[in-house]
């Protein structure tokens, strides 16, 4: 009689999914709010900017500088305002209203053609480094773009190298951040929609004062985490496919993949989640308390994931406690099943970390459950 | 002896940091009996409802319920008893019907829609059946507890304040139903702060600071309480109720309609304040003390 009842789960599922039912705001806040992020983030978050605003200082306006001014448009990254004066320039940087000031010394056409090699100046914002980043390296292919103009002798040499490098962008030869952020970002959604319809599960019980009652009747506390989780499960998994239908119509996300093997994925992930949220639930005393305990595992696991940032770039203490976090293996496993096309083996490694996570949090959720009101 | 008892719990212990809430508890209660507990506010009643059905673990001491231990048989004790909890904790988002099937399936109830009909019916509950139980007022939310709690047809009923902000109707009905279901042999220990139900109990408990006061029939509780009461007519009685509850040996002077009562331990210095310049004016006679006179008395008793 200890043991789990499949009937009385039963029960407190039925009973839940009635709860759920009736609760229409939090009903369209599933599904509005997943919609809602993926447009937010996936178009305003792009790593590979362009367009952005540079001043112009120059003193002769002559052949060679209208020529270098064109190519630097033509890269697309650059947005070029003339200025009248290196104070303007400053000012500009300073303000922020200019992310570049290109600086052309005077007789710049007469210098280059003597072969003087004449220095321009570049001055970037470089406190957001990303954000200049692709820029600035686009400035390297400038080299040659006066040869066109130049006699013979002072055209630049091909490098002569003992070898070559070629690189190839493979899965996003574009470089398109959307490709990068969509995948994560279907992640980051799933995790704030499917923590916190759990992380007040419990606590709402105890503040409604209908958590005495449950305790009173014999109910295991396996068959009232279960029955909690369930329901979310197949809710979180109607989020899934309204996620990846946009992602896919709006944002061009291929599926080089299986999709079966992305659902499998996103359900250990959000399962995952449900469970943190229970565990949460049920250590914390009220709603506020256990709102603030999501934020706390949230945030770390936002940044931590790879999402944002590149994982490799951070220091190896924190690569380890972003490797705990299910979103992190998550997010790995969609990148590679949706980009690269992978299969079960080579994802494997990202999964049982999942499953080695719910495993662990489900007896934590198991175990935390107070069975008496001490 | 205790095979007999459905509650026999002994030196029971409970401390909330500095506080005890129950301070060495001896309780027992034999089948069949409506058992009243009564006592100020905190004076430890829930607590010790809560310790019989396993929901908190007492500090120390223990004893059986229905013949378990409260210790170490929780679980099974609560397949058998019915809790009605101080405030409605039913599923206000659920309908008196599904609450009472969510009820009747985790009790492993054989048939659950049987069962819900027949206590509908017996709890004239039928007409609000599809109503959520958010929706129902008062007395209906304590009638659907109660049901949910007597559903699975146990043997013990503990009942923490059931009728706390219910109208005197509904409190007359439900205690109807208490007694018809004690009548079919069901065991009920129902806390209260009213005394027309104290007097409706087979037996009264009253408990201070978590000790046992007094317990018996509420005619043993009057009995023994040896506290001399006065009646009296006449005119300003509030004015004078006023001034009388300054005099010493007046424990309490409260008036009732038409009638004032006095009462207190003793005899004497009761005597001086009738024949004191503002009793004096008043037409006094001495009457058994009323189970409420007795209660006021008790409950500034464990004030000093």
């Amino acid at each position: 009689m200890n043991g789990f009842s499949f009937r009385r789960f039963r029960a407190v599922l039925r009973k839940e999914w009635l709860q759920i039912r009736r609760d229409y705001f939090t009903l369209r806040m599933i599904v509005l709010l997943p919609v809602l992020q993926l447009f937010l983030f996936g178009y305003a978050i792009n790593t590979n900017p362009k367009h952005l605003p540079t001043g112009l200082i120059t003193a002769d306006h002559s052949q060679d500088e209208r020529t270098l001014i064109a190519a630097l448009q033509n890269t697309g990254y650059y947005n070029i305002i003339p200025l009248d004066s290196e104070a303007q320039g400053e000012q500009g940087l300073a303000d922020g209203s200019l992310l570049f000031v290109v600086n052309i010394p005077p007789d710049f056409d007469r210098l280059v053609d003597r072969g003087d090699k004449p220095a321009i100046l570049v001055d970037a914002d470089a406190t957001d480094p990303s954000a200049i980043g692709n820029a600035t390296a686009a400035l390297a292919g400038l080299s040659n773009v006066l040869d066109r103009d130049l006699p013979p002798n002072l055209r630049s040499q091909p490098a002569v190298t003992p070898f070559q490098v070629v690189v190839h962008a493979r899965y996003n030869p574009e470089a398109l951040t959307v490709l990068n952020v969509v995948p994560g970002l279907i992640c980051i959604v799933l995790i704030f929609s499917t923590l916190f319809v759990t992380t007040l599960a419990i606590t709402r019980e105890t503040e409604r004062g209908t958590m005495e009652n449950l305790l009173a009747m014999p109910l295991r506390p396996a068959e009232v985490m279960l029955a909690k989780v369930v329901p979310y499960i197949v809710i979180g998994y109607v989020q899934v496919a309204i996620i990846m239908t946009i992602a896919v119509v709006v944002f061009g996300l291929p599926v080089r993949g299986s999709v079966l093997l992305v659902a499998l994925a996103l359900g250990l992930f959000i399962t995952s989640n449900l469970l943190l949220g229970v565990t949460i639930s049920t250590i914390a005393r009220n709603q506020m308390q256990a709102i603030q305990m999501a934020m706390f595992v949230l945030m770390p696991s936002f940044i931590l994931s790879g999402f944002l940032f590149p994982f490799k770039g951070m220091p190896v203490w924190a690569q380890w406690i972003g490797q705990i976090f299910p979103v992190t293996h998550a997010l790995r496993v969609m990148r590679s099943v949706l980009l690269k096309g992978d299969g079960f083996v080579a994802i494997w490694p990202q999964l049982w970390p999942i499953i080695l996570f719910i495993v662990v949090i489900g007896v934590v959720a198991v175990k935390a459950y107070r069975e008496t009101l001490d | 002896m205790s095979e007999t008892l459905v509650i026999d719990a002994r030196d029971l212990h409970k401390t909330y940091g500095a506080r005890k809430v129950v301070d060495g508890l001896t309780l027992a209660v034999t089948p069949g009996q409506i058992c009243g507990f009564l006592g100020a506010n905190g004076s430890g009643k829930t607590t010790t409802i809560r310790m019989l059905c396993g929901l908190v673990k007492p500090d120390s001491g223990g004893g059986t319920c229905l013949g378990m231990d409260i210790l170490t048989d929780a679980q099974k004790i609560r397949r058998q008893i019915g809790y009605m909890t101080q405030r409605f904790s039913f599923y206000d988002d659920l309908t008196v019907t599904e609450n009472l099937e969510f009820v009747a399936e985790v009790y492993d109830m054989a048939n659950p829609s049987q069962a819900v009909a027949g206590i509908l019916e017996r709890m004239s509950l039928g007409d609000r059946a599809d109503q959520l139980a958010g929706e129902l007022s008062g007395g209906w939310k304590q009638r659907l507890a109660l049901a949910a709690c007597v559903l699975h047809k146990p043997k013990l009923l503990l009942l923490d304040e059931p009728t706390s902000g219910v109208d005197a109707k509904a409190r007359r009905e439900f205690w109807d139903l208490i007694h018809d279901m004690a009548g079919e042999g069901l065991t009920v220990l129902v806390s209260t702060h009213y005394m027309d139900e104290a007097a409706r109990c087979s037996r009264i408990v009253y408990l201070s600071e978590g000790k046992l006061v007094v317990q018996g029939t509420p005619d043993e509780v009057v009995q023994s309480s040896k506290l001399i009461t006065y009646v009296a007519t006449g005119a300003n009685l509030d004015a004078t109720a006023v001034k009388l509850r300054s005099m010493p040996g007046v424990e309490s002077a409260a008036v009732f309609g038409a009638q004032m009562h006095i009462a207190g331990m003793d005899r004497a210095a009761l005597e001086q304040a009738k024949t004191s310049p503002t009793g004096a004016a008043l037409t006094w006679h001495e009457v058994p003390p009323m189970l409420e006179d007795v209660f006021i008395h008790l409950l500034s008793e464990s004030k000093t």
